[in-house]
């Protein structure tokens, strides 16, 4: 491991003032992914600025009737949350089927946000990978990519986003709060991560120095019935084939609003905008929700390896809005 | 040879160790306390095969904190003929993952740092690590291995096998394959390694300190005496920890290196995946033919398999084939390939667990061909006597735990129609697998019985508890022996200082070790009578004895068996597995301790699920390593994923396996769970899985 210097700032300025004159730190939460990606040399940080104790930990109500996440915030206290589980449940679901009881005490909710891919080549340094080392090559295009994108995926990358989280909030249509060199700045979760393109290296349309102090969540009535849906090679435990997070507010058998995300499938959580705008002000049904899903996964473009994950995506989601529809979880 | 009457033996008595181990005083190898250690890591090849045209080290040496950087050009030279022994002794790089280089530095953060600033340039070759395109039309790679245990020979052949199958009424003819498993024992491998003028100590994380010290002696020109291993506590081995590998080797080398300095090694999990061994891939082919009835005329298993360029290891995949089914015309033939891959090695069952999934499955191939239930398939082909021994059995309860396991997992009520069955969008189906294991001996082991006046016994044994329970079980063992209370013992293991044992595997230890006290209580017991008058002398009385032959051996097949179930779910849509029930049951001689032996064949039902639905080594053909080399992504099943497991035995006295009557119980439970939950999975789905592990996108609908 290289040697490296560790500070803790005062107020989340210093922060920032510190990142900004250390043009290889880096903010540490709970380090779940860092520190690892450290230890491979993935990572190599000379500065970590600590900011676990320095931005909020609550979860408070907003005036608008939104919700503020601390980017403190636990994932464990952010999922038990009483106004998370009423208001926007896939949230907490989203939480509880990542990592393990331990990670989730430790890891927090920016922190969630910006771990990086969990593609095995991007964490092996002996072999090429553009996004750790760009011009190197893309060693998954034509190796183990199982588990990778297959939605929005440029030749040089074919990563996906591993945050559960994440795609929950996109759902959602969170924002972010940042604290930078620059100043601060509110940026929607849809903007907040990129597509690979030319430039895989960058998973987040945040520049160095950046710190994400808070998270908002907009009022959302119907989210109150929503649903998170993960589907993975083993019960517990793993990093998702593809996941659904969904919400549907259905009347008199029309859709009057929908929230579609998928997570596993892309280099961003993936907000499925075209197969909610088939299916708003539309029947509710299985045949539309097929055609939406189907509308929404015609620009895929998998791989020899992950083809299957097409048609999961597509089953999940039908299935997904089918259960949203028999009412309450 | 005599039995010995059971007083502590079946008692289901906690584990000696067990509060220890909970509250953390059992030490494990690299948690020994030494003074002022040095750290050890090692720096891997990139290519999978190809000569080093050059090493720098300079920039390594120069980190503060480093003590040494050795290479094939500095470390001492050794003598030995195992392959994976040969750490640093030439230019030559036969597999990814192989050490080229070690630092040995103040700290471990220091020594994995300066080991990545070691430069290695290499002259690559094109390498091959396919087994896959070994198959069609490459025959001359593939060679028929030596010979693993004499008791079974790679190659059978009975009667007319092609003759049979073309005058069957009923055939079954597929290829099944497994995958590269890796061990993953929580404990990695570790060792502490020192010199003294005396010679090397080494703390290690091991299945037999015998067999280690025997190999780095050789290795490094010493006398075994000159070489000590212990290992007391072993956080899991599963096979991994038979042999002694490159790790062992190279931390003895570094200590030599920084006189006076114990040097600490433990292995990362990444670095376990190619230096510790793992089960090897196998492709295999089953034959049967049988008449309308479902009687065998014929039943023919070959298997391929890789093994590597520097040493030979064939897992006996075909091995369990010859002891199950009669059938008048037989053959098993087994392969292996060379590839530029790590040695593999033992895992749990090794030969067995890979064999018997592809055996299980054409089985219940054939019976759903002949429109037979899978069980009475079974029933209706047990054999009299062993069908390749032609010798009875010493006892044989397959048909018992087949029937046993029926009546109690409810199979009468299963309609064998697939896709029958259907609840809220999930798919269920059960299946049955037969398992066996052979009651196996190793050679090699003595005990010593220290008995003194005061009524109480020292029993010493190099034997090693791997996480099973041995020290608990073997415990009791010895009271029986020595119809004395179970206080009375003080076993000692884990140490060459006691006298030598065989390693722990093949579901032996209780048979080799325990005959070995048995041998020892009975000399001391003649001794005391004729030479004491059956008191123990104030100074007391020490015997030592080998484990002995078995007469009966000639006389006698010795197997286990038993009957694996599982239930199935897959989801319609997602094609999402889960197996919500397990029901396992054994016929494994007497058991010595039902609680420990529960948890072995309950641990090897659950890894058993885990062969089947979530582990495998994804080798990156083009590189040559396994990409997955982490918990995070080599899937082991959760906990979430173990349903209900139960574990039940039948009650067996068999008088001819050993004095204590037991078969051993540490590889069965994993046997047979693959095919009875693929078995399951067809008949939930109809649809047949052959290749493991059997993921959802093999089940998923287009």
């Amino acid at each position: 491991m290289r040697t490296f210097r560790y500070e803790r700032a005062s107020t989340t300025s210093g922060a920032v003032a510190l990142l900004a004159e250390a043009p290889h730190g880096a903010f540490l939460g709970g380090g779940t992914n860092l520190v690892d990606l450290m230890k491979l040399d993935v990572a190599r940080p000379d500065l970590l600025v600590d900011v676990r104790r320095l931005t909020s930990d609550r979860v408070e109500e907003l005036s608008n009737g939104g919700v503020r996440i601390g980017a403190g915030v636990s994932n464990s206290q952010l999922a038990a949350d009483p106004l998370i589980r009423r208001r926007y449940p896939m949230l907490s679901q989203a939480l509880l089927s990542g990592a393990s009881g331990q990670l989730r005490n430790l890891a927090t909710a920016a922190g969630n946000l910006l771990q990086r891919t969990r593609c095995p080549y991007f964490q092996d340094v002996t072999t090429p990978c553009n996004k750790r080392e760009p011009g190197t090559g893309c060693s998954a295009i034509e190796g183990h990519h199982r588990d990778l994108a297959i939605l929005g995926t440029s030749p040089e990358c074919v990563a996906t986003h591993p945050s559960d989280l994440a795609v929950a909030l996109v759902a959602l249509d969170a924002v972010v709060r940042t604290e930078g060199p620059d100043g601060e700045r509110v940026i929607p979760m849809t903007e907040l991560h990129r597509l690979p393109g030319p430039e895989p290296q960058r998973d987040t349309v945040l520049r160095h120095g950046d710190l994400i102090t808070a998270i908002d969540l907009p009022p959302l009535a119907f989210a109150a019935c929503s649903y998170f849906r993960k589907i993975r090679d083993r019960a517990s435990y793993a990093f998702a084939l593809v996941t659904v997070a969904a919400a549907i507010d259905v009347v008199d058998g029309v859709v009057r609003d929908v929230r579609i995300a998928f997570g596993g499938v892309a280099h961003k959580p993936w907000r499925a905008i075209k197969a909610e705008e088939l299916l708003r002000g539309g029947p509710a049904g299985e045949d539309q929700f097929r055609r939406a899903a189907e509308a929404e996964l015609a620009d895929a473009r998998p791989l020899a390896g992950n083809a299957f994950k097409v048609p999961l995506a597509r089953n999940t989601m039908v299935r997904t809005l089918l259960e949203l529809l028999e009412g309450p979880r | 040879m005599s039995t010995i009457t059971p007083r502590a033996m079946g008692q289901a008595l906690d584990r000696l160790d067990g509060a220890d181990k909970v509250r953390g005083l059992a030490r494990y190898a690299f948690e020994h306390p030494v003074d002022h250690p040095a750290y050890l890591f090692p720096v891997q090849s990139t290519v999978a095969v190809g000569r080093i045209t050059g090493i720098d080290c300079s920039q390594a040496s120069g980190q503060p904190g480093v003590l040494a950087v050795l290479t094939y050009h500095n470390a001492p030279r050794l003598s030995t003929e195992d392959g994976e022994l040969r750490v640093l002794q030439s230019d030559e790089v036969a597999f990814r993952g192989q050490i080229v280089a070690a630092v040995i530095a103040e700290t471990s953060e220091i020594a994995r740092h300066a080991a990545s600033l070691v430069r290695v340039d290499y002259e690559g070759r094109t390498h091959n690590v396919d087994l896959r395109a070994e198959v069609p039309g490459h025959r001359e790679h593939l060679r028929v291995p030596n010979e693993v245990l004499p008791l079974f020979p790679m190659d059978t052949a009975e009667g007319d096998v092609d003759a049979a199958m073309a005058s069957a009424a009923v055939r079954v003819d597929e290829v099944y394959s497994t995958p590269w498993y890796t061990h993953n024992a929580l404990e990695p491998h570790t060792t502490i390694a020192c010199w003294t003028e005396e010679g090397c100590t080494l703390h290690l994380s091991t299945q037999g300190v015998t067999g280690i010290q025997a190999g780095v002696a050789q290795a490094f020109r010493l006398d075994p005496s000159q070489v000590r291993v212990i290992s007391p506590h072993v956080g899991g081995a599963f096979g991994s920890k038979v042999y002694p590998r490159a790790d062992v080797v190279l931390a003895a080398m570094a200590a030599r290196s920084v006189p006076g300095r114990p040097v600490k090694f433990a292995l990362t999990r990444q670095q376990t995946f190619s230096l510790t061994g793992y089960r090897p891939p196998t492709i295999q082919r089953v034959r049967l033919g049988a008449g309308s009835d479902g009687r065998l005329t014929a039943i023919d298993h070959r298997s391929i398999e890789q093994t590597s360029k520097l040493k030979e290891f064939a897992e006996h995949s075909t091995r369990a084939t010859p002891s199950m089914y009669a059938a008048p015309n037989r053959g098993t033939q087994q392969w292996v390939a060379e590839l530029d891959v790590p040695t593999p090695t033992i895992m749990r069952a090794p030969g067995e667990a890979s064999g018997m999934f592809a055996l299980e499955s054409a089985m219940d191939e054939l019976a759903i061909a002949c429109g037979l239930d899978p069980i009475e398939l079974r029933i209706r082909n047990e054999p009299d006597t062993h069908p390749q021994f032609h010798l009875p059995f010493s006892s044989r309860n397959l048909i018992t735990c087949l029937r046993e396991g029926a009546r109690r997992f409810g199979w009468e009520q299963r309609d064998p129609t697939p896709r029958a069955r259907r609840e809220g969008g999930w798919l269920i189906g059960t299946g049955v697998a037969a398992a066996t294991y052979p009651v196996l001996r190793l050679p090699g082991s003595k005990a010593t019985i220290r008995a003194d006046a005061n009524g109480r016994y020292a029993v010493l044994i190099a034997a090693v508890d791997i996480g099973t329970g041995t020290r608990t079980a073997l415990t009791q063992v010895a009271a029986d022996a020595l119809q004395a209370d179970v206080e009375q013992i003080d076993l000692r293991l884990g140490d060459t200082a006691y006298p030598p044992a065989a390693e722990e595997g093949a579901s032996a230890g209780i048979t080799s070790w325990g005959a070995a006290i048995c041998a020892a209580a009975d000399q001391l017991r003649q001794r005391l009578a004729t030479e004491h008058g059956g008191t123990v002398p104030a100074d007391g009385l020490e015997i030592t004895a080998d484990t002995p032959e078995n007469e009966y051996l000639k006389q006698y097949a010795m197997h286990s068996f038993g009957a694996q179930f599982a239930e199935v779910r897959v989801h319609e849509e997602t094609g999402e597995i889960r197996v919500p029930r397990q029901l396992g049951v054994f016929a494994c001689g007497r058991i010595v301790n039902p609680k420990t032996a529960r948890s072995q064949l309950l641990g090897g039902m659950a890894w058993g699920l885990s062969m089947s639905l979530h582990e495998q080594s994804v080798l990156d053909l083009r590189f040559g390593h396994v990409v997955n080399h982490d918990l995070a992504q080599y899937h082991i099943s959760s906990n979430a994923d173990i349903g209900a497991v139960e574990v039940h035995w039948i009650e067996e006295d068999d008088p001819y396996v050993n004095p204590m009557g037991t078969k051993g119980v540490g590889e069965i439970g994993i046997v047979g769970v693959a095919a009875a939950i693929a078995n399951a999975v067809y008949h939930a789905t109809g649809i047949r899985i052959r290749d493991l592990p059997i993921t959802l996108d093999k089940l998923l609908p287009g």
